[in-house]
Formats: structure tokens, sequence, C-alpha cells
């Protein structure tokens, strides 16, 4: 969905929306329009603020929206058919025009959806209980059995907390008259709530809250309280609060790791979690932290590959046994997707009496499990409004995941055949039908199908319904256009009250009683990804300079027999770069090696810093396509180096001095002083060419000093002092071995009962061999030996704290 | 009534010293009203476990959950267990003429252990195998009761398959095996249990042991000396379930322990998590019943 405004003329004049033509669909509620024909009165302002933009201001208003997601980098991943499992970053698709609806309405939906999660929770209790409801024939016996979503190891484990669900959503839409229907229960791990919060910033840069003002329903408390309950299911105080995530290629980990910093919770994957003891531990650089409540957005069958899932990679084995022996409260637990079984929408109208009482207040669409003889007559009766799809399938009605297939595309004895084929493994469905909201498309508004996804949190006060959630919207007027996979929109929904709201932002907040990780307890995968995320950026700054002193080399005297470039060509060899290639592929896959490190990072990194990390690698790679050997290449690279210095200087600048910076500077000064280390080697050995001494200075980027202090001479003892053994220059090896001493000495336990640790103790070794060197003792064979020690300190950084 | 003293051993050497893993091992003999007692057993595991726990899962199985502590080079699991067996007198065959199942399972409203719900359809390790499925209607005649399908589908399987130790492993799939026409109990059971459960029978997979020695004058039987595993039909409400020993070729008796009874070998596999019991690895285990008094 677009919202580009491509009418040509005046861009001071009025924009026209086209609403003289704006027409409601024959027999369809319409969110602006009335059943009168009349614009609803809740509309008016946003007509009256739309009505007197001018087409630059409209371009502008779409533009401030639309900078915002890109800046902050608002992506979900959109899984790639034809490849199978491989998934694409997309901006998320925002659908810039709200949808509005009233306090009242909004209101009476809430009490209905409480009912409903309510309702669901004490059919998970029975289900993963007594399982009364089968044994009273209430609930067919074989919608679990065989149901995959039916997790057997959690029945029988009550939950510490007491409840089942604490997080759920609703995906719900108008029917033909207007009232509202619930299309598909979220109890599984709800996706999109982060999202509506993006959506909601965005919108509000494009349509300004003073639209509204203090009528307008906020979020944020929705949030600060689910993180309040979060805090509050701990049963010790000092454990820590995660989400649980299955990692950066998730179509939705943008989320989850914005969450994660959002809520001031930890972010943590499968390979984080160790058992021991009945409790769920953390595995941090300081060893093992214990964690007492996991938002999970893992698949629940992925979670323990001991009593779940067997194949699963991304689970923690023994976390089952932990719920069993109470030791941990997860939203929600595993097999809470049995509750999204499309056939249990055939029974929940039936279910609520018997467990809550009182009948629905909010219907579901309408569904007949096929299994019932009567409920085959039914389908068999009105075949030309059913939708056949699998009973124990999840999808949502317009998702196509399941392969539905309309009743009245068979013939009335092909489908009688079906139904008595398939019986029980068979649900039909009317097919749906939602109400249209209006949309900017191609700068006209437009009226688009639309449904909403609604979010209920637990909190100390019973269910919250998020004020507002987002509205996915039809690309075309088609209802099964609606999936974002296939080209649909998001839009905000703004709940307007007559009156003033109260309102607040968890951003604005004091941290108070906050779960936000102590300063040592950084999980080692995280420690262990900004360690190499330091290494790849500078392993990429070292390529980029030997290649650029290649390059100008050959720009100055031509590709002609250059006895040094034979050198720089073996080094080039050795750190597997192609020298015949001016942006060699090696070069581009180091670059791609920091983006995948850091993209593990979204949840502690700044988005500046990631932003010009994604951008330097796009540069790499669009100019590796374009240049030239010689001059070409040359400058190309030098624009790579600056923005390489961009990012480190953003990291820098930026990145507040805790454990997390220390790890990512620990590999940086690592791997530059390996590479100094090997280039002097290399460059400056007596066999070696005599250019190759300043082709040291130039890579080290010592210049200027180096004439300063020595004039024009360079000899190999001048620039093996000032490169290698200099503790002031920024570029020597003893400066980044007495920067990592300094570092090193800062890590947990580097220091127990007097004794240094293994790293500490390898690094102080070198620094006191680098401080007692003399440029005649450092020969090539010495600066090898260096590189090698440099790698051993690398090793047991990672033995002692990434494990 | 038998009354036997069970030993088992597992161990495990490693060329490497192992990491930190969580399993879990089941292994105890059940307790099953009017045919089996444990009354009594001792698990060991050597060098000692950072923790141990028992369990029931949901199949009604005893688990022994252990957390192995990293830099192991070797781990040695024993059990020694008496069990009480009491033979089940051989009546009149109660079970049902498999075409009136159906209705039957769509009557049930149990999703206790035992149900025939939980084992009527494919598993993740027995799916539907088109050969299996045509092997296995070859055993049904109209009329037959479950117990004589059964019996007359284990003999025929029986007859197909060659016992062989060695020529499959613990991930073999049914419909390799069965093409192989070779295998060990497992194999004999899976292929089994998805047999039956093609011809519309509700069929478990029962991991367990098989006594050492036969009674005087009888022969000994294959797969005495491992664990053993053998399959359990289900022939309606009345009669329950039927277990039958396809590796032999007959209904089990008192020289059959149980362990616990899945949908399939990964319900009841003896020994989950980091350490398996496959060929792979340095896993060996043996098995020792002797009749209580027989020394």
């Amino acid at each position: 969905m677009t919202g580009d405004v491509s009418s040509p003329g005046d861009p001071l004049a009025r924009h026209d929306f086209g609403l003289a033509g704006y027409q409601p669909l024959p027999g369809v509620p319409d969110e602006l329009i009335g059943p009168d024909g009349q614009v609803r009165p809740l509309w008016q302002p946003m007509l009256d603020h739309l009505a007197v933009l001018s087409i630059a201001d409209l371009t502008r208003a779409i533009e401030r929206a639309d900078l915002y997601l890109r800046d902050s980098g608002v992506i979900y991943r959109q899984y790639d058919t034809a490849a199978g499992t491989a998934s694409v970053e997309r901006p998320w698709p925002l659908s810039h025009l709200p949808v509005l609806i009233d306090e009242a309405d909004w209101t009476r939906l809430s009490a209905a959806l409480i009912q409903r999660a309510d309702l669901l929770e004490l059919l998970m209790a029975d289900i993963y209980g007594p399982n009364r409801m089968v044994a009273e024939g209430h609930l067919p016996a074989e919608l679990l059995a065989g149901n995959p979503e039916w997790a057997q190891p959690m029945v029988g484990i009550a939950p510490r907390s007491g409840h089942f669900l604490h997080f759920v959503a609703f995906e719900i839409g108008r029917g033909p008259d207007g009232q509202w229907w619930v299309l598909a229960d979220r109890t599984e791990a709800p996706s999109g709530a982060g999202y509506a919060l993006e959506t909601r910033v965005a919108t509000t840069r494009a349509f300004g809250p003073q639209l509204f003002g203090p009528q307008l329903h906020r979020l944020a408390g929705f949030f600060r309280e689910f993180r309040d309950h979060l805090l509050s299911m701990r049963a010790d105080p000092a454990a820590r609060v995660a989400i649980l995530t299955p990692g950066p290629w998730n179509e939705t980990w943008y989320e989850q790791a914005w969450l994660a910093r959002y809520l001031g919770i930890s972010l943590v994957q499968g390979e984080d979690l160790t058992v021991e003891n009945g409790r769920l531990m953390l595995r941090t650089v300081s060893g093992l932290k214990p964690l007492d409540v996991l938002w999970r957005r893992l698949d629940g069958s992925f979670a323990d590959p001991l009593e779940l899932d067997p194949a699963s990679r991304l689970g923690t084995p023994g976390l089952v046994s932990v719920l069993r022996q109470g030791g941990l409260s997860m939203v929600n637990p595993p097999g809470s997707g049995v509750l999204e079984t499309r056939a249990m929408m055939a029974f929940l109208p039936r279910l609520a009496p018997v467990l809550t009482g009182a009948e629905l207040m909010l219907p579901n669409i309408a569904t007949w499990w096929c299994g019932d003889a009567t409920a085959r007559q039914a389908v068999m009766a009105a075949a030309d409004r059913m939708i056949l799809s699998p009973a124990l399938g999840t999808g949502l009605p317009y998702d196509r995941m399941d392969d539905p297939l309309a009743a009245a595309s068979l013939t009335p004895d092909a489908l009688r055949d079906r139904l008595e084929r398939d019986q029980g493994r068979l649900v039909a469905q009317e097919v749906v039908r939602l109400s249209t909201t209006p949309a900017l498309v191609e700068g006209r508004i437009t009226p688009r199908p639309m449904s909403l996804r609604v979010y209920l949190a637990r909190t100390a006060s019973g269910w919250k319904v998020m004020q507002g959630g987002f509205a996915r919207i039809g690309a075309t007027t088609d209802p099964t256009a609606l999936a974002m996979q296939r080209g649909g929109g998001a839009a905000d929904v703004w709940i307007i009250s007559p009156d003033h709201v109260g309102g607040d932002t968890l951003m604005n907040r004091p941290a108070g009683q906050s779960g936000t990780p102590e300063p040592d307890e950084l999980p080692a995968r995280a420690a262990d990804n900004l360690f190499w995320l330091g290494r790849y950026v500078e392993r990429s700054e070292g390529m980029v300079r030997l290649l650029r002193a290649r390059h100008g080399r050959i720009a100055e005297s031509g590709t002609g027999s250059l006895p040094l470039l034979d050198e720089t060509d073996q080094l080039l060899e050795s750190a597997g770069l192609d020298p015949a290639d001016p942006i060699p592929e090696g070069l581009l896959d180091t670059i791609g090696r920091a983006v995948t490190a850091a993209a593990q990072l979204r949840d502690r990194f700044s988005t500046d810093g990631w932003a010009a990390l994604k951008d330097l690698d796009k540069s790499a790679r669009r100019l590796a396509q374009q240049v030239t050997p010689g001059d070409d290449a040359a400058q190309a690279l030098s624009a790579l180096l600056r923005k390489l210095a961009g990012f480190s200087g953003l990291v820098h600048e930026n990145m507040y001095r805790l454990i997390g910076w220390r790890f990512l500077t620990l590999g940086r000064m690592q791997e530059r002083a390996r590479n100094m280390a090997g280039w002097l080697a290399a460059l400056t050995d007596p066999e070696a060419d005599p250019g190759g001494i300043d082709l040291c200075i130039e890579l080290g980027d010592s210049v200027m000093i180096h004439r300063r202090r020595y004039a024009m001479s360079s000899g190999r003892g001048p620039v093996i002092g000032l490169l290698a053994l200099d503790p002031l220059n920024p570029r020597a090896i003893r400066n980044q071995v007495d920067g990592m001493m300094d570092l090193i000495r800062m890590l947990p336990e580097a220091l127990v009962e007097n004794r240094l640790s293994a790293p500490a103790r390898a690094l102080l070794r070198l620094q006191t061999d680098l401080a007692t060197a003399t440029p005649e003792t450092l020969d090539s064979a010495a600066l090898y030996a260096v590189q090698v020690r440099l790698g051993e300190v690398s090793d047991l950084i990672s033995e002692r704290y990434f494990r | 009534m038998s009354l036997y003293n069970l030993r088992l051993q597992i161990s495990y050497e490693f060329d490497r010293p192992s990491g930190a893993g969580r399993q879990h091992f089941r292994i105890l003999p059940a307790t099953l009203p009017g045919r089996q007692r444990l009354l009594g057993s001792l698990v060991t595991l050597e060098p000692e476990p950072g923790e141990l726990g028992f369990f029931t899962d949901f199949f009604g199985t005893a688990v022994v959950e252990a957390a192995i502590p990293a830099g192991l080079t070797r781990l040695e699991l024993r059990l020694e267990a008496e069990v009480e067996r009491l033979a089940e007198p051989e009546g009149l065959d109660l079970s049902m003429p498999v075409s009136q199942l159906g209705p039957e399972i769509a009557q049930c409203r149990s999703l206790g252990p035992t149900s025939p719900l939980h084992y009527h359809l494919p598993s993740r390790r027995i799916p539907e195998v088109g050969a299996i499925s045509d092997f296995a209607a070859g055993a049904l005649r109209p009329g037959d009761s479950v117990a004589v399908v059964t019996e007359r589908l284990g003999l025929m399987l029986h007859d197909h398959m060659r016992f062989e130790t060695g020529a499959t492993d613990v991930d073999t799939s049914p419909a390799e095996a069965f093409a192989a026409r070779h295998g060990v109990c497992q194999d004999f059971a899976q292929i089994m249990v998805g047999g039956l459960r093609s011809l519309g029978i509700p069929a478990g997979y029962v991991a367990g042991y098989l006594r050492t020695l036969p009674p005087p004058g009888q022969k000994r039987l294959v797969g005495a000396d491992a664990m053993h595993a053998w399959v359990r039909a289900w022939g309606g409400s009345q009669r329950g379930w039927i277990d039958y020993d396809p590796t032999n070729a007959c209904f089990t008796g008192a020289d059959h322990i149980d362990v616990g009874m899945g949908r399939d070998y990964g319900d009841v596999a003896p020994v989950t998590g980091m350490l398996r019991l496959d060929g792979q690895q340095e896993g060996r285990h043996s098995v020792d019943i002797t009749e209580a008094g027989e020394g």
C-alpha cells in the first residue's frame, strides 16, 4: 500500500482526495459513511483537517511518517515462498490514514473480548487439566487427540501464577450488519503489539495528535501495566524477565527486539538459556543468572527439544521440566496454540455457558465442525456461503495458508462425498465479508476491506484491552488480499473519546522498578556478537586500507610491474581477497558478517549505528558493481573508509561504556593489532621491497606524525617504533594491547583472589614482551608470533565469556 | 506369578570430554494393576549427576531425569529392580470385530494415557506407509476380531521380516525396515503398529524387557539380552488392550515386563536428550533378568 501523491499541478493547491466520489461498496458497512449515506460525525475533524491540505502538505505529511519508519528501521521479514525458508526484509507497509473508532463502540467491544479471553483461559485450564469438556461431551476428543498444537507434556502442569494466558490477541471484523465478530483467536504467541506502537508514532507524525488531542486514547499505559504484571510474576525479585525469541530470521524479529528495548527487559534465544536445579538460567558473561518470567515469542513446540519437538534446534532442554517444578512463569505456556484451532470456533459459543455461565457477548465467524452429522447437513444446505478448510488448521480466514476451498466450487455429490470421507478433518466457515474503511490509495480516499487486531494483556486489575491496535487494510477490495504477506497494509486504530483521556508514555517515565538488566549481565551470545562485530568492522577497514593503497599506486604508476604490488597482492590473497577485483567478494562478505552480527544485537544497538552499518553494506555492494581499478577504485574505497569511520564514530561517541562496549572495543583492538602485525611482518622484512615501509606508514594513517618526527627517512627501525611499539600512536600494536589490557581488567572476574583470568594473563605476557621489545628484536618472525598470540587471547576470551 | 530381579546397565564412553546436558531415561518397569507390580528399584549414575529427579509423563511412563555435568569421559547408569509379573488368564476372545471399532472410537470421551484416541492416527515416527498398509490389508478377513487380525498380521510379519541386529538403528523408518525385510524388535513393532492403524485398529508401541533365560524346557526368546519392544492393539472398550510380540510371533506372557506404551518409539525411547542409545555413539547396554531364587 502506498500513499503516493502524484497529482500534477500546483503544489500549493488544495489536494483533491476525491471525497465527492467516495462510494461504499453495496451492502458493505463502511467506517466513514453511515447507513444513512452521510459522513459519520466521528470522522468530521479528520475530513476538515484533510480538506485544507495542499498537495505539498500531504506529500510532507506522508513523508514524515515514512521517514520515521525508515529511520527507526521498522521492518518485518517476508518469507520467500520460492526459496522455502529464506526470508527478506520488508519496510512496514503503513497505510497512512488511521481507522477511527468511537469510544462507546470500543468499550462494548472490550467487555466482550474480555469475556472471550476469560473463556479461553477456562478452556485452556480444562484442556491441560481435568479435560471435563471432553469427558462430558461438550468438546469432541478428536479436536485434541491428534491435534499438533495440543502439547501432551504440558497436561497436568498448573501455571505457577495461577493463570495460563497472559497475553492474547483477537482478529476481529465487522459483519454485514455492522456488528463486530471474531475472525480468529491468537493465543500461541501473538505478534504485532510493538508494531501497533510504531504505527501509532508514524501515523501521528503524518496527521498530528493535535487533531483529536486529548480525546485520542494512548497506548503506553497498556504496555506499562503489562510490564508491571510481568515483573510482578517473579517469585524471586532478583531474577530476570525476558522475551524468548526465535532469532533474527523470524518475521517479527524487529518487533521482539523493539519490545525488549521499550520494556527494558532482556531478549534471549533458546541457546542463551540453560536449566539448573529446577530453574531457568541465562548464560551471561558473569555466569548463570536466574530467569523467572519468559514472554515467549518462539513457537511453543520448539521451546524444549527434550519434551516437545525433538527436531527443534531453537529450544532449551529442560524448559518444560522447569515449568513442571513451578520454577518459571511463561507468557503463554507451550500448547496455548491449541485454542487457535479453527474447529474450536464451532464449539466456543456452546462452551461459553458451560464454562462461564453466560452466552458469548460477541459472535465468532460461523463455523461447523464436519465430524458432526447435523453440521454436515447444514453445510450441504448452505453450500454457497461455505468455505471448507482443515479442522485443525490455525491460519487466519484470509491467509490461504490452509488451502481453503469454496464449497460451491464442488458439485453437490462431490461435496457430500468429501464431507463423508473427511468428516472431522474438515470445518466449514461462512465466507468472510469484511466491512470497509477509507484508505489513501494513490492520493484518493478509497474504501478498502479491513480487519482489526486487538490485544489483551493480563494486569494486576485483570485483562486490559489495548486502546488501539492495528488494522489490516486490503490491497484491493478483495477481502483475501488483507494478508501483509500478499500486499495488504497496516493502519493505526484511533479510539476517540468524547472527553479528555489521561495519558502517559513509557519512554518518559523514570525506570522505577524496571527489569533493566544489571550492567554485568550481558548475555554471553550478545557479548560474542559484539566482539565479532568489532572484529569484522575493523577487519573490513584493514581490507579497505590495503586495497586503497594498492589502487592508489596503480593510479600513480599504471598496472606495470611494481614489485611492491606482489607483496600487497600476497597480503590480499592471504586475507581471502582477489587482488584483481577492486571491491572483492571477500570484503563484501566481511561487511556482511558485521551486519549479521549487528542484526543479532538490535535490542542493544542504536538506530543510528544500525543505519550507518546498513548504509556501508549497501554502498559497498553498489560500488562493487561499478568501479574500475586504479583511481576510480581508490576514490570509491576512500568513500567506504569514511563510512566505516562514520560507524565507528557513532559507536565510540554514543555507546554507553557498559560491558557490551568493552567487548566490541576488545574485538576492534584485537583485529587492528593483528592487521598491523601482519602488514609490518610482510612489508618491512629486509627481503621485501623498500617501498613497503612507506606503504606501512600509509596503512597506519601515520604519514603526518612520521614526517614530523623523522623528516623523509623511512628506515625500518623508526617505522617499527612508530607502528608497533609506540604506546601513544592509536594505530600501533602496543597501543591496542595496552587498551585491551585496560578493558580486560574490567571484565567480570578478571581478578579472583589476586589471580588474573586466563585471557588477562596471556595478554599481560604479550604486553610485557612488547614493552620490552626493540625494533631490532621485533623482526618479521616476532611480528608473526604476535599475531598468533593475539589469536590465542581471542580464543581465551571466547572460552571464558562466550560459552 | 513370577518374581524377577532385573538389572540394566547402560554405559557411554566419550573420546572427548562431553558437554553438559539433560537426559531422560524411560527404563523403570511400570506398575499395572492385575498384571505387573514394581516392588523396588534403585537407579545409580556414575559419576553422580548434577541433578536426579523422577516424574510420570503424559502416557503414564515413569521418567528418570538427570542433568549430566560437562567434562565426562564416561557415564554409566545402573538399574536394579524387583518386579512381580502376574500371568493373565487366557480366556475367551472378547475383542470386537475390527469392522465395529470405528463407532466405538468415535464415542470415546477419554484423553487419559490409554485412550485409544491417541493411538489410531499416524504419529511422528510411524507415518502412513502404502506398502505396509497393503501388506496389513492381507491380514483382514470379514468379521474377524481384533485379536484374530492382530495374531494373523503378527505371523505374516514374522514370516516377512528377518531378525537382524545392526542392520537398522533407532532412526530407521518403518518404511525402510519393511522394504529391507530385516530389523530388530523396534522395527518389527513399529511396522506392526503402522499396519494395525491402517486397518483402523488403535495400536501402541510398548517398550519393556524380556526375561533372559526361559523356564526349563522352553526356547529362549529373541531379544532377551537387550531392551525389548512389542505392540498393543485396542480390542474395544470391553476387552481393552491386547499385547502381541511380533519379534517372537506370540501374545505376551509372564516373560514380558512393561516399561510403558506410547504412539511410537519416540514416546518411550529408553534414553533421550544429548545422549541416545544407538550404534553411532559409544552407548552400550545390557539387560539381565532372573527369576528370584534363580541366582
